[in-house]
């Protein structure tokens, strides 16, 4: 690809060491000009009136690139070629439904929202009108509870893996039960809650404080792990150093361990909340549904985006529209929630962060 | 201020391995005193031993007397953190803490145990501190910037004045220069004998001419082989071990000839 190459220098051109240097290229606009064709194709194969089978015809051209490589430039770059549009079709793919839902959810969403749609709950609402402040406050006061929650036992489990029990036999116990506890599905964690709130309560049972629960189970395994990845980036130099200065080892640790990690910890405790505040089963089972506005964590039900949003659609009622158009509104406000959310721990890495490392 | 040491018989184990065995040396008060040897023969060991900080690594653990001003260090009732605060440590790679400030970093030690301070006494000990190591000057006007963003002489300056502004009886010192270029070195040099006056100096080295220069005492530390404990083979004035050594290993390894 380096133009140096290509173009013969004079006082090396008739050696024959630099000769054997060179290689045959494609002309150095084909590559560029085929990726933008095959672009373009599989842009009006999606967005166009044709049809989707265009993308098809756009990877086709997209895949001469490394065929023609092979004839004129040899197999290890055919084979660099070919490996470039392998991994650009997965990226494409991937990016596809986020575009999909992102641009779904906004087209569809964005006309609902009002003041009205998020200052008013649903009690005594038939057909259009109505809000999702009941089910925003229930979602924040929940999500807020499984923090409080879910951030100490989390932090200090992910303190003890680090800096007590490290190598032992019971930390690795505990790694291994955390991932196993990631991959609870969460209807599970739900039905969790629910027993466990059913000894005290009785069978029935509904409060948001058990969502809180429930969500925290989801939880946990999430802080622990990326809290436990924080601290392992602290170098132990630093420790040793406040060792050497006669400072008790839980001083080291809060004084010097945990500032240096917060970055890292905040962002991963941001994210483990972005990853829990769109859960439905658990809630559905915990929390149910209400159309009032309920604060109390500790009585009755509790409404919240996402139940609101899966209930809207599966009993929109009579007439459906209405329902369902608030379905998607508050569809596009958990969605904006959870890219404020990741957006927060991106400043919060970006500014909090140790400056000047070595 | 500064405290004489003596060993006696150390033992020096991680789990089941011995690392270093035997050592017994006085090391004099106000004097500063070289520990040399080939890499892997226990030297770092030996002076992390001296205010418990091998203790660190699990498993780790001696048999044997280390006596400062008569007190045990390894008597039951010693808490290491009270021996850490009496016996200060400066490390191979600078390591100052990046959350703080230059001036922060000098006052970690009272910091770290929430010690309570004027402002004019914190001033007076980070002033203080920095002058003695040589390091004032050039950091006086930025004192409340990162100490991570020092050259990387200046920060093991800075971790010098950290490790003397809680005014320890003893300095350890594990290969101080290791990461140094020379002109930061001589400065270091400069400062260790500066600071013998007041504090009882211990510096692991693998440069022989900085033994040569900064020490009053040397001991050489040599292991058998591999897997082998680390043994201390002699130790005694650095001009007699470097002119007139008694053991032909030792003058081997003076005159370059292995390690």
């Amino acid at each position: 690809m380096t133009s140096t190459l290509q173009t013969p220098r004079p006082e090396s051109g008739a050696s024959p060491i630099a000769s054997s240097l060179r290689g045959r290229q494609l002309p150095r606009w084909v590559p560029p000009a085929l990726t933008a064709a095959a672009v373009l194709l599989a842009l009006v194969g999606v967005f166009g009136p044709v049809g989707a089978w265009l993308v098809l015809v756009g990877w086709c051209v997209a895949a001469v690139i490394p065929i023609w490589s092979l004839a004129v430039e040899g197999s290890r770059k055919a084979m660099d070629r070919l490996v470039t549009l392998l991994v650009s079709t997965a990226f494409a793919i991937t990016l596809f439904p986020l575009g999909s839902i992102l641009a779904t959810v906004v087209s569809r969403g964005a006309p609902v929202l009002s003041s009205e749609f998020f200052t008013y709950s649903m009690r005594n609402i038939v057909g259009e009108g109505g809000g999702i402040y009941h089910a925003l406050m229930g979602t924040l006061l929940i999500t807020a509870a499984a923090a409080a929650i879910s951030i100490p036992i989390g932090l200090f489990t992910a303190i003890y893996l680090i800096e007590y029990g490290d190598g032992t036999r019971l930390a690795g116990w505990i790694r291994f039960l955390v991932d196993v506890m990631t991959g609870i599905p969460s209807i599970v964690a739900g039905l969790f809650a629910y027993a466990l709130f059913v000894i005290f309560f009785g069978p029935g049972v509904r409060m948001g404080v058990g969502g809180a629960v429930a969500l925290s189970v989801l939880m946990i395994p999430v802080v622990v792990r990326s809290c436990e990845e924080m601290l392992k980036l602290v170098p132990n130099e630093l420790r040793e150093a406040s060792y050497a200065l006669g400072v008790p080892k839980w001083r080291t640790i809060v004084k010097v361990v945990l500032p240096t990690a917060l970055a890292g910890i905040v962002t991963g405790v941001t994210l483990a909340i972005a990853r829990v505040i769109g859960e439905t089963a658990p809630l559905l089972v915990i929390a149910g549904l209400t159309d009032s506005v309920n604060f109390n964590l500790f009585d009755g039900r509790m409404a919240t985006l996402p139940v609101f949003t899966y209930f809207s659609i599966i009993v929109p009622g009579v007439p459906p529209g209405p329902s369902i158009e608030r379905a998607w509104g508050a569809a596009l406000v958990l969605l904006i929630i959870v890219m404020l959310l990741n957006l927060a721990a991106r400043l919060v890495s970006y500014f909090f962060s140790p400056k000047g490392e070595r | 201020m500064a405290k004489s040491i003596d060993v006696s018989d150390l033992d020096i184990y991680y789990g089941d391995f011995l690392a270093v065995e035997g050592v017994t040396i006085p090391i004099a008060a106000r004097s500063v005193t070289a520990f040399i040897g080939p890499s892997g023969c226990g030297k770092s060991t030996f002076l992390r031993s001296l205010n418990r900080m091998h203790e660190v690594i699990r498993g780790a653990r001696v048999d044997g007397k280390v006596l400062i001003d008569g007190q045990d260090l390894y008597a039951d009732d010693m808490d290491p953190v009270n021996v850490r605060r009496l016996i200060g440590m400066v490390f191979q790679r600078p390591n100052p803490f990046p959350t703080m400030s230059i001036a922060e970093n000098v006052l970690a030690g009272q910091r770290l145990n929430s010690k309570r301070m004027k402002k004019k006494e914190a001033d007076d000990i980070v002033e203080r501190s920095l002058r003695s190591a040589g390091l004032w000057n050039e950091v006086k006007d930025r004192l409340d910037r990162p100490g991570s963003g020092l050259s990387g002489g200046q920060q093991q300056r800075l971790c010098i004045a950290r490790a003397i502004a809680t005014q320890p009886e003893v300095l350890l010192m594990d290969e101080p220069c290791s990461a140094l270029d020379p002109i930061s070195t001589s400065i270091i040099e400069d400062l260790i004998h500066e600071l013998k006056t007041d504090y009882t100096i211990v510096i692991v080295t693998h440069n022989m001419q900085q033994a040569a220069r900064v020490s009053d005492t040397t001991a050489f530390f040599n292991l058998a082989g591999v897997g082998q404990p680390g043994r201390l083979i002699e130790h005694g004035d650095t001009s007699m071990m470097f002119s007139n050594p008694e053991d032909p290993a030792t003058e081997a390894y003076i005159q370059g000839r292995f390690g």
